[in-house]
């Protein structure tokens, strides 16, 4: 199992942001987490990426806990955060080797400049990333991601503000990694679970809402489009009655 | 660790801000020792650097804050933080790498000042007439000066992710623990425990070992204080896993 988690629970004051889920994930086919904003789909990320700790319940990543294991754990994962933090003053090379220095990676230069062919970094290497537009930023983030070869990879909507033909191009390297490796992401779009998710995991204030295959959770909503079985189980629709 | 060494230490002179602090500081000094007739070392007539080690505390509480504002308030309001804190680093990696950055800093800011003793050495009547003892151990104690500053930044700018509220903290800090103390204890009716309260404060320590005898009482006290604070600003980065 790469990706366990039991009960998890985590409380801020009196309100539940994950209000105890349970879920597996496992390498060859990509897990999507759906959820409407606010439902704690970046939270549980960073729990599981021991950025935060949960209030109740386990989380292990790879057989390590997250609590007690948290440097193991940081070590079989790649991560990118959901407003791709980067240190804009560095260049792209600088800043992928930097994180390379950190994750202890053998073969810096030839690893660096694999993943600067895989990401379509080739033309933009040699910027700074402050310069770069909002497309290749998310591409350096995703290359940080990938860097160390992590088997687990956690990503927190990794095609926001791109644009289609980029969009196409990530999904393609998401889709191709996940066939070696555990990969997780958050989403609101529904053309991206379509197109590369195999799991779907749905989450609504807190809860999981639904835990399945595309092709099952299709089939048990008498094939509706995704969009329509989010809306019917995330209760927005009820939100909308109310406001006409 | 090491490689936030490096990061913090390229990345301080990727700034321009950073050219300006040392610039200003090599400024001020060569002002009051060579310029200004109060504290002018060729008015006083004396071959000494005296007058430099009694500002240059001073002027460190204002330089150190300035460098150290941005180490941990910019990651955490940029969100690099979390960058950071989900890669196989413990937070002590983080400060230490930082907080040797930071002084790193401080030194090479230091390292120009040596021209003073080299003019002083060679312009005295007698070339070579300069306490070099009493020399070495002013710069030992403005290190260690230095190290117990950079500890109190790097707390105030773990506490707060604006930089200025960081700076302004660290300089009324820095300020109350050299010359803080020494003013408390001069009231009257605390002088029961006067030089314990005057021990408790930097200044008290820093001419001790300008003396150019290196007290261990003085280094513990140095080493303790730097450790003090760098104990607070990690509790203060692990506050996120409570």
């Amino acid at each position: 199992m790469s990706i366990e988690v039991a009960d998890l629970c985590k409380t801020y004051g009196n309100q539940k942001a994950i209000d105890g889920i349970s879920f597996k994930a496992l390498p060859g086919g990509v897990l999507g987490f759906l959820g409407p904003n606010g439902a704690g789909k970046s939270t549980t990320m960073k729990i599981l990426t021991c950025f935060i700790p949960q209030t109740s319940g386990t989380a292990h990543i790879c057989g390590f806990d997250v609590q007690t294991e948290s440097m193991e754990v940081r070590r079989h994962i790649g991560y990118l955060p959901e407003h791709n933090p980067l240190y804009l003053d560095m260049y792209v090379r600088e800043a992928l080797a930097f994180i390379g220095a950190i994750q202890k990676i053998d073969q810096t230069e030839k690893r660096i400049n694999d993943v600067i062919d895989r990401c379509g970094l080739g033309d933009q290497q040699n910027k700074k990333l402050g310069t770069l537009s909002k497309g290749y930023r998310q591409r350096v983030g995703l290359a940080q991601a990938i860097l160390a070869d992590p088997k687990v990879l956690i990503l927190d909507e990794p095609t926001s503000g791109l644009d289609p033909n980029q969009v196409i191009t990530i999904r393609a390297l998401i889709k191709d990694l996940s066939k070696t490796k555990t990969v997780v992401l958050s989403t609101h779009i529904m053309q991206e679970v379509d197109a590369i998710c195999e799991n779907v995991i749905i989450i609504n204030k807190g809860k999981i809402v639904a835990d399945d295959t595309l092709a099952a959770l299709r089939s048990k909503h008498n094939n509706k489009s995704l969009e329509n079985i989010f809306i019917e189980l995330t209760g927005s629709h009820v939100h909308q009655a109310q406001i006409i | 660790m090491i490689s936030i060494l490096f990061k913090e230490i390229s990345g301080f002179f990727t700034s321009w801000v950073a050219y300006l602090i040392m610039a200003a500081f090599m400024l001020v000094t060569g002002l009051f020792l060579w310029v200004f007739p109060d504290s002018s070392i060729l008015d006083y007539g004396y071959a000494g650097l005296d007058s430099f080690f009694n500002i240059a505390p001073y002027l460190f509480i204002f330089l150190v804050p300035a460098i150290t504002m941005r180490a941990i308030a910019e990651e955490k309001k940029d969100g690099t933080f979390e960058l950071l804190a989900t890669r196989p680093l413990s937070d002590w990696d983080i400060l230490f790498g930082k907080f040797l950055a930071c002084l790193a800093i401080v030194l090479l800011t230091l390292l120009p000042t040596l021209i003073y003793y080299f003019s002083i050495y060679h312009l005295g009547i007698t070339r070579g007439n300069i306490d070099t003892g009493a020399v070495i151990g002013s710069y030992i104690g403005l290190v260690l000066l230095g190290s117990a500053f950079t500890s109190i930044g790097l707390f105030t700018s773990s506490l707060s992710n604006n930089q200025i509220i960081a700076f302004t903290v660290a300089v009324f800090l820095c300020f109350f623990s050299f010359g803080g103390f020494d003013s408390i204890s001069s009231i009257i009716s605390l002088q029961g425990i006067a030089s314990f309260l005057t021990q408790l404060g930097i200044n008290e320590h820093y001419q001790s070992v300008s003396r150019g005898v290196l007290d261990t009482r003085d280094l513990i006290y140095f080493l303790s204080f730097t450790a003090l604070f760098l104990f607070l600003s990690k509790t203060i980065l692990g506050a996120r896993k409570w």
